[in-house]
């Protein structure tokens, strides 16, 4: 856990700065419409990227959250439910995520 | 992280005049954490607008960078991700043995740097709102 922080951390450290500045500097957050997020998501090599940036930020961010609150003392019994929740959060989050990603490329399954 | 070095409580707000360079840039990496998942947490609900339709997507996110308060924030969450982005490299070199001799004037060279992008980005975000 604590190795995959670190290879998460490097891999974010490089993809955040690109997202931010590709939404923000790049192009103007203020003129994003559909059209423009479904050309970048329909890129393979994009589409890939930001699938892999989700799973890795939610993983950093909520083991994060895990280990900060492990840090001001939660235990026992507590402690295992307050895993299960993250665990269960964390999927849902990429589950919603992926169903999006693929929502903004024009992939439908079913 | 099974056994956590014991910091204490950083709840525990008396004690912030006898915080270090480095107990304040493990505060900060903390809070930017906090603010951080959160913002992810709703950033992907805003953008499931884009099951609902194009139409509504493009509306949803309009919308909301319309808001002189939206484009406030996001400058705010600019400077907590460059903070987390400089101090996380701090800590990744710290880790690696490298610089731990220098780590307090690395954590006040985050947060010049923090600093600096911040300002600078402001036109940028705050450009057609106000």
């Amino acid at each position: 856990m604590w190795f995959l922080q670190r290879v998460t951390a490097v891999f974010l450290i490089g993809v955040l700065a690109f997202h931010f500045f590709q939404l923000h500097f790049v192009e103007h957050a203020a003129d994003i419409e559909f059209a423009g997020t479904q050309a970048r998501m329909q890129q393979p090599f994009y589409f890939a990227t930001m699938v892999l940036f989700l799973v890795a930020a939610t993983f950093h961010g909520v083991n994060g959250v895990y280990n900060a609150l492990i840090n001001q003392g939660l235990d026992g019994r507590a402690r295992t439910v307050v895993k299960w929740v993250l665990v269960l959060a964390s999927l849902g989050l990429i589950v919603q995520g992926i169903r999006v990603a693929m929502a903004m490329a024009g992939v439908h399954i079913g | 992280m099974e056994e956590a070095y014991d910091r204490g409580v950083i709840e525990d707000f008396g004690r912030w005049r006898e915080f270090s360079a480095g107990m304040w840039a493990w505060v900060f990496h903390k809070f930017t954490g906090w603010v951080l998942v959160g913002y992810l947490f709703v950033h992907i609900p805003v953008l499931s607008t884009a099951l609902v339709g194009a139409e509504t997507y493009t509306a949803t996110i309009q919308g909301l960078e319309s808001l002189p308060i939206v484009r406030v924030l996001e400058v705010g969450l600019l400077a907590v991700a460059v903070f987390h982005i400089m101090n996380g490299t701090r800590l990744l070199f710290i880790d690696l043995g490298i610089g731990l001799e220098r780590q307090k004037v690395s954590f006040y060279a985050s947060l010049l740097i923090t600093a600096i992008i911040a300002v600078a980005s402001v036109p940028t975000f705050i450009s057609g709102v106000f």
